[in-house]
């Protein structure tokens, strides 16, 4: 616990930094809106794909619906602050996006979850589209023509602060022994079944998990942007939201920020080339994939702990 | 300990046992040896709760455990080591062990329990922070037991443990099977090397086609010319 807790604090060193150095250069006028806006997507994306690389990576189940949580949060928030506009309507917003998602995903994983590959894939795709068109067809989410108007309450900062707390929280469930027990159940689900771990409850809590960080990049999403449509939230979005993960390294939660800071700079300096940009995009991700089949980083961390690897592994499982 | 009273279980549509019915006494052990395809394995599956039975009784303890959940039964006492090892092959070989004490809520005796493990299987020790899939076959067969033993089983099962092994791994195998039971746990062995089996298990029971054929003590077993013509070579 003292081990995992010195890392956390050094961790926690290192977003602050990372904090004040971009309030600087914004102070200092380096990050014009432009820029700013490019930091915000990413930030926003990296806790989209953190969370999916829990349900992919760590828990080893395909899922293809994480735009469908991440539609919740976002129409949580859309529909809540425009009564509510003040900042803690925004979070009471966040929080009730949050446990909407996470009671979908359970009605969605509990059945599901028992499928395997592809059909789980299209399960969750499914899973999404209802999302999607339930939204389309509500009066209270203004159908098709989605929400204008969504108040401002989001700046840079909460974005880079709620990405940081995402990651720790991700992080640390990872390595704790639950997060054990769901790469347990990924690595083998008879042996995890025989060491009386629960193979489908542990999925379950990978997919909540994971849907709940969905929500959160949902609300920032639309307070941000300040407008939404169902149209944000199709087969697409969360493609691309898989091609974070899966270029950054499944299993790599590092890799996954490498991926969205990467895919966002691309994105932002192909504008320039116009109609070209997408073939640009799309030629840029198959060469990765060619020559880097594993992703960026495969399944390496950055971290601390490289320094002293062993005495951490020890001290972590003894504790 | 543990009983099974005419226990019937279908393998698909295959009756794969046809009500068999054995006994383990506490502190021994037991051996059920037999060819591929008698339904070793599925006995196995079931008395852990992986299988459910379509009739029939197994009483641990003085409990019907016959629809008990798997990770109820661990939480009892009694831990599977599988067929072909089924480790955790992207976890070390610390994490592994880690796992085989999901269920203990008694933080101070697992620390015990490594230094146990590491004990009867030193190489785990040496080996602990490695990924164990780069482990060998026996290794990894160490592993499995040593995952089995961190739950502090009152009853181990135990399916093929010499299987795809080299002939020194086989022989420390089941030095150690003896000296975990010699230690106060029950073990219950299955194996397709039945000499090996036969000569540390106190008791034998022989089965073919679902079907309890012969018993007796493992003595008696390997002397019977029956068992060896049919698994012996004799």
């Amino acid at each position: 616990m003292k081990a995992n807790f010195k890392y956390n604090i050094s961790w926690l060193a290192v977003m602050v930094i990372g904090f004040v150095a971009i309030d600087a250069c914004e102070f200092l006028g380096i990050i014009n809106t432009f820029i700013e806006n490019m930091l915000v997507t990413i930030g926003i994306n990296i806790i989209l794909a953190t969370g999916l690389n829990l349900i992919i990576g760590f828990s080893g189940q395909f899922s293809l619906g994480h735009a469908g949580f991440m539609a919740i949060g976002a129409y949580a928030t859309g529909i809540m602050t425009q009564t509510i506009a003040t900042p803690l309507g925004f979070y009471l917003s966040m929080v009730i996006g949050i446990v909407i998602a996470m009671i979908a995903a359970l009605i969605v994983g509990i059945p599901t979850l028992r499928l395997r590959g592809d059909y789980l894939a299209i399960a969750t795709m499914g899973a999404a589209e209802i999302i999607r068109i339930l939204i389309n067809n509500l009066k209270i989410t203004n159908g098709a023509a989605g929400l204008f108007n969504i108040p401002p309450l989001v700046t840079w900062a909460t974005v880079y602060v709620l990405m940081c707390l995402t990651t720790i929280v991700t992080v640390n469930f990872i390595h704790s022994r639950n997060g054990r027990a769901i790469m347990s159940v990924r690595e083998d689900e008879i042996a995890a079944e025989a060491m009386g771990i629960n193979p489908t409850r542990w999925k379950l809590a990978a997919f909540v998990f994971g849907a709940a960080t969905a929500a959160i990049g949902g609300s920032l999403h639309a307070a941000y942007i300040q407008t939404i449509a169902p149209g944000d939230f199709n087969i697409m979005a969360s493609i691309a939201i898989l091609i974070i993960v899966v270029l950054g390294g499944v299993g790599s939660i590092t890799g996954t920020f490498v991926a969205a800071i990467v895919l966002g700079a691309l994105d932002t300096i192909l504008q320039n080339f116009g109609t070209l940009r997408m073939i640009i995009y799309s030629l840029a991700l198959i060469l990765i994939m060619i020559f880097k089949p594993s992703g960026l980083l495969g399944n390496w961390e950055l971290s601390f702990k490289h320094l002293g690897i062993h005495q951490r592994k020890e001290q972590s499982i003894h504790e | 300990m543990l009983s099974v009273k005419d226990l019937v279980v279908n393998y698909g549509a295959i009756q794969a046992i046809k009500k068999v019915s054995f006994e383990i006494h506490t502190g021994e052990i037991v051996t059920l040896i037999g060819a591929n395809g008698a339904g070793k394995s599925t006995i196995l599956h079931t008395i852990s709760g992986i299988m459910r039975p379509v009739s029939g009784q197994v009483t641990y303890l003085d409990r019907q455990i016959q629809k008990v959940s798997a990770p109820k039964i661990v939480q009892a006492g009694i831990s599977q080591v599988p067929e072909g090892r089924h480790i955790f092959p992207g976890l070390s070989v610390q994490e592994n062990l880690q796992m085989g004490a999901f269920l203990r809520k008694d933080r101070r005796n697992i620390a015990q329990a490594y230094e146990d493990v590491y004990n009867y299987f030193p190489v785990l020790k040496q080996r602990r922070h490695q990924d164990a899939a780069t482990l060998s076959g026996g290794e990894q067969q160490m592993l499995a037991m040593g995952r089995a033993l961190m739950a502090a089983p009152k009853l181990m099962l135990l399916d093929e443990p010499s299987m795809g092994l080299a002939p020194i791994f086989i022989n420390e195998i089941f030095d150690i099977i003896r000296a975990i039971n010699a230690a106060g746990t029950t073990v219950l062995l299955i194996e397709q090397n039945a000499n090996k089996a036969l000569s540390i298990a106190n008791r034998g029971y022989v089965l073919a086609s679902g079907e309890i054929k012969l018993s007796g003590t493992g003595q008696e077993l390997l002397a019977n010319t029956a068992v060896q013509k049919a698994y012996l070579g004799g």
